[in-house]
């Protein structure tokens, strides 16, 4: 490398120095606080950690947890595949129209997402209203603060994230490829099936792993939406840390939490980049 | 990829009508929130009985809310200052430099969004409270950042991405100085991307829940923070306009976004 190349590279890892040192001071160190206090009471220990694995309920709400994530993944990808695949479909100015309505609820806060379906699911909402009058109930079911709120809630919340992931990929597959199908004469499904499908499948990856990696840490929805059968562990966390104080546990519960998300996250860039699914933000 | 024109079957039919549903769930619960935010009834039933604009009068003129609404908007002022500066300089580092562990170091600047913000929240938490700096406008604005940083790089990586480096090139040929170049060409022809960025910084902090609820206090709370608090208690009305204030915020900073990105086209894109 000559003088002039190395010190190009200097400058630009100077450029980097203010960003990396936000992120060491308020995110690496405090998280690494986290880990410490999962594995430091007077002395180091992996008392926390036992806690987890031998108390019933805990590895109940880490199955519930796992559950729940695993069907609001599967909820995402059978709603969002489709509707990804007729937006790739369509001609891109009128894609990209549509795409405002999958873009304006992502850029919404989830709290006042989670309310807006808080007032639809409620005894009196307009669900429980429509129900009943289509003769579909014969009274307001129960829809909120079980388990059928926290998941339509939470697919509510992460559809997009599959939508754009899917549909970022969806974008990239070759036309020539369809229409040389199509000019051979294969059918609609067979060229579905046999290329469309295939080629879409490292978008069913990423986005099934970025939902259900999202999913695994969610707090607001099933903490608002949920009964208190409905405990995730990032509630079983945040409950250890305001209103328990056992902050070795939660610290513990967290460090598992951050490791499985971080795993999920390493795969995820192997398949697909996260920013590409900002792409569509407009 | 656009459609070919083959025969509309009923495979198409039901893809549509499957579409057409799906869109609809996205975007009818925030188009009720805002029509229930203009109900004239004590209750949120819809379709409302009656208009009004009580619920936003309540807002609006309620000390708490409006303490919320300017501790949002300072906290997320700040954020977007620290997170579009960082941020701008990060991107330029990112898509310019040649060095190993580029890939690495991205992945790095983008985790804090897949890293489950409970947790980042209370980390964050336990290293204020450790300062007795919690409850301040400062501390949020810095957790905050860590969330935007993301943004802000993701969206100027992109727009670096799409700008000739010739044009820089032309201008250091033709003698500026590198500073010159950076100010008089590349930056005006970014600047729509950084703007963009500065409004998706803003709309982070502004939307943001849990690290601000771990490090509000009892006089600094924003607009998220109060919502929670009062879903926690009961369903008040006033929650509706506070939401369709926020959705509101959403809809101007994507429209925004879309002109300066429009603007910032080259004629022939």
């Amino acid at each position: 490398m000559s003088g002039a190349e190395r010190r190009e590279t200097l400058r630009h890892v100077l450029l980097l120095v203010p960003a990396l040192l936000l992120l060491i001071v308020l995110f690496v160190y405090p998280l690494s606080g986290i880990v410490n206090r999962s594995v430091y009471k007077n002395g180091y220990t992996l008392d926390a950690y036992r806690q987890i694995v031998g108390v019933p309920v805990y590895v109940q709400v880490i199955a519930r947890t796992f559950r729940t994530a695993a069907l609001v993944t599967l909820l995402c990808l059978a709603l969002g595949y489709p509707l990804a695949y007729r937006l790739a479909t369509l001609r891109p100015r009128t894609a990209r129209l549509l795409m405002i309505v999958v873009v304006l609820p992502f850029f919404t806060s989830v709290i006042v997402r989670t309310y807006a379906w808080m007032v639809l699911l409620g005894r009196t909402g307009l669900v429980n209203q429509s129900l009943t009058a289509l003769g579909l109930a014969p009274g307001p079911l129960p829809l909120l603060y079980n388990q059928a709120g926290v998941l339509v809630g939470m697919t509510y919340v992460l559809l997009p994230y599959m939508v754009l992931t899917l549909y970022s990929v969806m974008r990239g597959i070759d036309g020539a490829l369809i229409r040389a199908a199509y000019g051979l004469g294969a059918s609609r499904l067979q060229v579905f099936r046999r290329i469309f499908l295939p080629l879409s499948l490292p978008g069913v990856a990423g986005g099934t792993l970025l939902v259900f990696i999202l999913s695994l840490g969610f707090f607001i929805t099933p903490a608002l939406m949920g009964g208190p059968a409905d405990m995730m562990i990032a509630m079983l966390i945040e409950r250890e840390v305001e209103i328990t104080l056992n902050w070795a546990f939660a610290s513990a519960l967290a460090v598992i939490l951050l490791a499985l998300t971080l795993v999920g996250f390493v795969g995820y860039n192997r398949i697909i980049r996260l920013d590409r699914i900002f792409e569509a933000r407009s | 990829m656009a459609d070919d024109g083959q025969r509309v079957g009923p495979g198409v039919v039901a893809i549509t009508t499957l579409t057409g549903a799906t869109l609809l769930f996205l975007l009818a619960p925030v188009v009720i929130i805002v029509i229930l935010s203009f109900s004239g009834a004590d209750y949120l039933r819809f379709p409302p009985p009656s208009l009004s604009f009580r619920w936003y009068e309540h807002f609006f003129g309620v000390p708490a809310w409006r303490r919320a609404i300017l501790v949002s908007t300072e906290v997320a002022t700040l954020t977007t200052v620290l997170a579009t500066g960082l941020g701008l300089l990060a991107s330029l580092a990112l898509v310019r430099g040649r060095f190993r562990g580029k890939g690495a170091v991205y992945a790095f600047v983008l985790s804090p969004m897949i890293v489950p913000t409970v947790i980042t929240a209370i980390a964050l938490y336990f290293f204020f409270a450790r300062m007795k700096a919690t409850g301040s406008v400062v501390a949020m604005a810095l957790g905050h950042t860590v969330l935007a940083l993301p943004v802000v790089v993701i969206i100027i990586v992109a727009t670096l991405q799409g700008f000739d480096v010739r044009l820089e090139q032309a201008a250091l040929s033709l003698g500026a100085s590198r500073v010159t170049a950076l100010r008089r060409v590349t930056l005006p022809l970014i600047l729509p991307g950084v703007f963009s960025a500065g409004l998706f910084a803003f709309l982070t902090s502004f939307d943001e829940l849990l690290i601000s609820l771990f490090l509000s206090g009892a006089e600094i709370q924003t607009l998220t923070v109060r919502i929670w608090n009062s879903l926690l208690l009961e369903v008040d009305p006033t929650i509706a306009a506070v939401s369709a204030f926020l959705i509101g915020v959403t809809t101007v900073v994507l429209g925004a976004s879309a002109l300066a990105r429009r603007r910032g086209e080259a004629p022939e894109a």
